[in-house]
């Protein structure tokens, strides 16, 4: 969760009028949600009797005590369950709000512990109004409901290369860790359970077997409480795979375990048969579940592949098929969660090959509204439900449990790591090794599938849910706090936030290909060649099946060039111009500087410059004009609606500051001419029909430049406008006056632009022929078409990660 | 010589190893490779490498077998491409993929990476004069793109432009509009690709069993 700076409110613990209006709306909204079951408790009897009334009133319309006719009823029956849904995500999200309004808090205690505190109190609250608590953290709508949204967000954005890069420690912390934690736990609890003969307690009771069960179900780490803790740290890309990537995967290891040990508790012994019964298990988990993944994220692929026509469903089939990729994989009991990475991961690269850019945007910030909000609701629930649920403390079993896993997650994690480092190329530090283990946090799975336990097998599972949520508020509160100052304490190496340039990317396949080439020669298959095999397999017979069009035969440099460049056009328009060119290094460098010096040439036709495709420059041309659009729309409706144009009005220094900021925009086109110079896309491409139907609007202007000239000539690709016909007097500004209903050809803005502009920068005119308007029109179209792609959405902001391409 | 030749003694390994930093095993496994390769002979020739037939999928073949014949990549300080190359050198030139170890310096890892980027450095360098031109980038460009037919070339060239004028722009900072810039020196090269962390990356697994009758 990005943390948002608040602009308004001063430092220190003044609050102002908005924030104080905020907590009021908080106040109200819980006191409505205590208060408002309370009141239905009486309801519904006069709400049915009066429905029974009006029945028998109805039906024989004879002189029965006519009831006043219910001009204002209260049925909360009927709506209770939506509304206190919603109610509850209300309240998730106003907390949410409120704790990026307190300055100096959210960057202390993450979210997750402020959410918990929360919790408590509304638990509290709905104690003390004398109400029973509902039971929110029931494991149906836990599993079913809140978790599915956090780690399909986790697996659709889970980078790819550094997952892989990683995998096999990443497996071996996740399966061999999981299992290690498990058993130590389980076991050395009963050791100590078994102890003090002389005194026996309540604790002697407890069988081995559950133990174990019990240490399984608490040593799996949770991806939900290390999403939201690890979030907020920011540390390097490695170990925050390496954390994350361990909680997603040992969900299998963490299925099979449980199950395995509450069949067997009932029983009493587990066999040699058993054991080995529970490995063939864990394969058929794990694997089964990113089979049933990946099956379906294929599916969700290809049915990709045929919604140019039907943009606005798109990214349903994203969500859909994940939830059932989940559900699906949850009936057989194989992984769900790994199920759900895999789906994501697999159909991620052909998706966004295939679909919109809006779409794009929409999945995206689909997944992040209800990843976030599920993980506010799981948080508070867990408030809630250590308020409720039933408790059994028992000191030392819930001391033991709590020390017991900080030792043994420890002990794990430095013997894998010995272990672990023979193979890898880099190793792990010390330092490193410190962060997995102190990231390893519990969170609300391990509640509940504690809470699913029933309670006349296990005797004990009031005691086990109480430790449980023990050891979570032990690592949530004291790990999630300190991790961020011992971080910052042992100069963990933080995230990188630089872009991603164009040279790193050509570097990084270079040296993919050298390294492969390498081991060729060496002789060593190792990963780089069977990375490389499962690139070309992929490119020859993956793609073309999956990726509708042209766009399959994309490779990969051109596709990050492609995205860069549509990045950089958007920033540049949305920053209006006015700001500098938004390249990571400021420079007065351009493409002259770099261009080989050739002797002065007299005919344009001799210069060895970019020759500039004439569909780029139209794309610069209507990214200016759909800008302008938008201002002169605007323009419009204000005319429309003041009778008398009046130059003080406030709008008239806007205009006067947005033509400034035109003039501007242009040079910096000019300048960035360098980077948009990629041809433009077939004509069959989705871009094509999907701009097709986006087209709108018909409004034209002339770039300032073009004021000057006064030879204009047809062009059937330009927009055609309608003459303003009311005598509204408009306010009269170069970019938005009123044009005739001719439009530009654009070789002939070429042709004076070449003439007029002293820059260094020079566009190749086309050579004359009529012969050669058709390619450059039809290039014209392609271009303004897939720029529409991109304009008709504001975008994402700059979020790299989500960049990093399937199998680079 | 040739098949009489079976493993040179110890002391020929320890003089290479303690060259290239390569364990006796490494180099006894390379040193069957090399055989394999060569047929038994001393010296292996560009046409050797040609016959490697996972290479041939390689877009950058060719810039990968030259590195091997390039005189600036035996740390030797010399320059110029020779036509056939022995054990050493290719052991020498393989040594530029070893890991670094784990217990380094500070200077140490910088040293080495400054050797791994030197290395990238040469491949791009073809014409050996110090500074990758325009022109030599957007060879590379291309030979990276060779494989997506007629597309590729424009799209090199818009490519390799833009990605010279980024290392322009960072290495220079400001410059007038008559100035050129001549191309990328290899301190240039060191800033352009300072975040790369490319000695983490640019290594591969030296196995110390023989392989060499699995792989081709």
């Amino acid at each position: 969760m990005p943390s948002r700076t608040c602009s308004h409110s001063p430092s220190g613990f003044g609050k102002s009028l908005p924030e104080q209006g905020l907590l009021l709306l908080v106040v109200l909204v819980l006191l409505e949600g205590s208060v408002l079951p309370l009141g239905a408790a009486s309801s519904p009897d006069v709400s049915h009797q009066d429905d029974s009334h009006n029945h028998k009133v109805a039906d024989h319309g004879v002189n029965a005590t006519k009831k006043v006719f219910p001009v204002l009823d209260v049925d909360y029956h009927h709506i209770q369950t939506p509304f206190e849904i919603s109610l509850w995500v209300l309240l998730a999200s106003l907390m949410k709000l409120g704790f990026h309004l307190i300055p100096r808090l959210s960057s202390i205690v993450p979210e997750s512990c402020l959410l918990i505190v929360v919790g408590l109190l509304v638990g509290g609250l709905i104690k003390l109004a004398g109400e029973q608590v509902p039971p929110v953290l029931d494991s149906r709508l836990f599993f079913l409901c809140l978790l599915p949204p956090i780690i399909l967000d986790a697996g659709y954005f889970l980078p790819i290369r550094p997952f892989m890069e990683n995998v096999g420690t990443i497996l071996m912390f996740a399966v061999v860790g999981t299992v290690w934690n498990a058993f130590f736990v389980g076991g050395l609890l009963y050791a100590v359970c078994q102890i003090q003969p002389a005194n026996p307690s309540s604790l002697h009771s407890i069988e081995l077997l559950h133990c174990l069960l019990f240490g399984s179900i608490i040593s799996a780490v949770d991806p939900v409480a290390v999403l939201a803790v690890f979030e907020e740290i920011h540390i390097n890309e490695l170990l925050h795979i390496l954390v994350f990537g361990e909680s997603l995967l040992n969900d299998a290891v963490t299925v099979v375990l449980y199950h395995l040990f509450v069949e067997y508790a009932g029983v009493g012994t587990v066999t040699v048969m058993d054991g080995f019964l529970g490995v063939i298990s864990f394969l058929v988990v794990a694997l089964g579940g990113v089979l049933v993944g990946a099956i379906y994220g294929i599916l969700a692929a290809f049915t990709s592949r045929f919604t140019s026509h039907t943009r606005v469903i798109e990214p349903l089939f994203v969500f859909v098929y994940s939830y059932m990729a989940y559900l699906s994989a949850e009936m057989f009991h194989l992984s769900g969660i790994m199920a759900l990475i895999a789906c994501g991961a697999v159909m991620r690269p052909y998706v966004e090959a295939n679909i919109s850019h809006k779409s794009h945007t929409t999945i995206k910030y689909f997944l992040k509204m209800w990843s976030s909000v599920s993980e506010t609701l799981i948080f508070i629930f867990l408030g809630v439900a250590t308020v409720d649920g039933p408790h059994s403390w028992n000191w030392t079993f819930v001391t033991v449990t709590v020390i017991l896993c900080l030792v043994a997650r420890v002990i794990g994690v430095v013997g894998l790591t010995y272990i672990i480092n023979k193979f890898r190329i880099v190793k792990l530090t010390t330092k490193d090794q410190f962060i997995v283990a102190y990231g390893g946090l519990r969170g609300a799975i391990a509640f509940s599938l504690g809470f699913l336990l029933d309670q006349n097998q296990f005797a004990h599972r009031k005691m086990f849910l109480t430790a449980i949520i023990t050891v979570i508020f032990f690592t949530v509160f004291v790990q999630g706090m300190t991790i961020k100052p011992l971080v910052e304490l042992l100069a963990v190496k933080k995230k990188q936030e630089a872009k991603r340039s164009i040279n790193e990317e050509i570097h990084t396949q270079f040296l993919d290909h050298l390294l492969t080439g390498i081991e060729d020669i060496c002789g060593h298959y190792g990963h780089h060649h069977w990375k490389d095999k499962l690139n070309r397999f992929n490119k020859k017979y993956v793609k073309k099946c999956l990726i509708a069009g042209e766009r399959s035969k994309e490779p990969q440099l051109i596709a990050f060039y492609h995205k860069m460049e549509m990045k950089q056009a958007i920033e540049l328009v949305e920053s209006g111009g006015g700001v500098k060119l938004p390249s990571a290094v400021p420079s007065t460098v351009s493409m002259q500087n770099i261009q080989p010096k050739k002797p002065p040439p007299a005919k344009a036709a001799e210069r060895a410059l970019p020759q500039l495709p004439k569909g780029r420059e139209e794309e610069i041309r209507k990214i200016l004009r759909s800008n302008l659009q938008r201002t002169r729309q605007r323009l419009r409706s204000y005319n429309r609606h003041t009778l008398v144009a009046d130059p003080y009005e406030d709008g008239f220094s806007d205009l006067l500051i947005k033509k400034q900021k035109m003039i501007e925009l242009e040079k910096k086109i000019k300048e960035m001419n360098n980077y948009l110079t990629v041809p433009a896309a077939p004509p069959d491409s989705p871009t094509m029909c999907r701009a097709r139907l986006a087209s709108g609007r018909d409004t034209d202007f002339k770039p300032a430049q073009q004021q000057k000239g006064n030879k204009i000539c047809p062009d059937p690709q330009a927009y055609s406008m309608k003459p303003v016909s009311d005598s509204v007097p408009v306010i009269q500004v170069d970019l938005a006056s009123p044009q005739s209903p001719d439009s530009v050809n654009v070789m002939d803005e070429f042709r004076r632009a070449n003439q007029e502009e002293d820059q260094g920068l020079m566009m190749k005119p086309p050579q004359g022929s009529s012969g050669s308007n058709k390619p450059g029109e039809a290039d014209t179209t392609r271009d303004q078409q897939r720029l529409m792609r991109c304009l008709s959405d504001p975008g994402p902001s700059a979020d790299e990660d989500e960049d990093e391409p399937f199998l680079p | 010589m040739g098949a009489l030749q079976s493993s040179p003694g110890q002391p020929e390994y320890i003089d290479l190893a303690e060259k290239t930093g390569f364990s006796f095993e490494q180099i006894g496994v390379l040193h069957k490779r090399f055989k394999q390769l060569s047929h038994n002979e001393t010296t292996l020739r560009r046409d050797h490498f040609n016959e490697i037939p996972d290479l041939a999928c390689n877009p950058i073949r060719a810039q990968i077998i030259e590195a091997f014949f390039d005189r600036r990549n035996y740390r030797q300080n010399g320059e110029g491409t020779v036509d056939e190359i022995g054990f050493e050198e290719f052991l020498v030139v393989m040594s530029h993929f070893r890991p670094p170890s784990l217990n380094m310096t500070d200077e140490q890892r910088e040293s080495v990476r400054k050797e791994k980027l030197r290395f990238l450095f040469n491949m791009h360098d073809t014409d050996n004069d110090g500074t990758i031109t325009l022109e030599e980038y957007r060879h590379v460009v291309e030979e990276l793109l060779s494989r997506s037919g007629a597309l590729g070339k424009e799209t090199a060239k818009s490519i390799a432009d833009a990605a010279m004028l980024e290392v322009a722009s960072i290495s220079m900072g400001h410059m007038e509009p008559d100035e050129f810039y001549e191309g990328i020196t290899f301190e240039h090269f060191l800033k352009l690709l300072a975040g790369f962390e490319i000695e983490s990356k640019m290594n591969i697994r030296f196995l110390n069993m023989d392989t060499t009758t699995l792989c081709k």
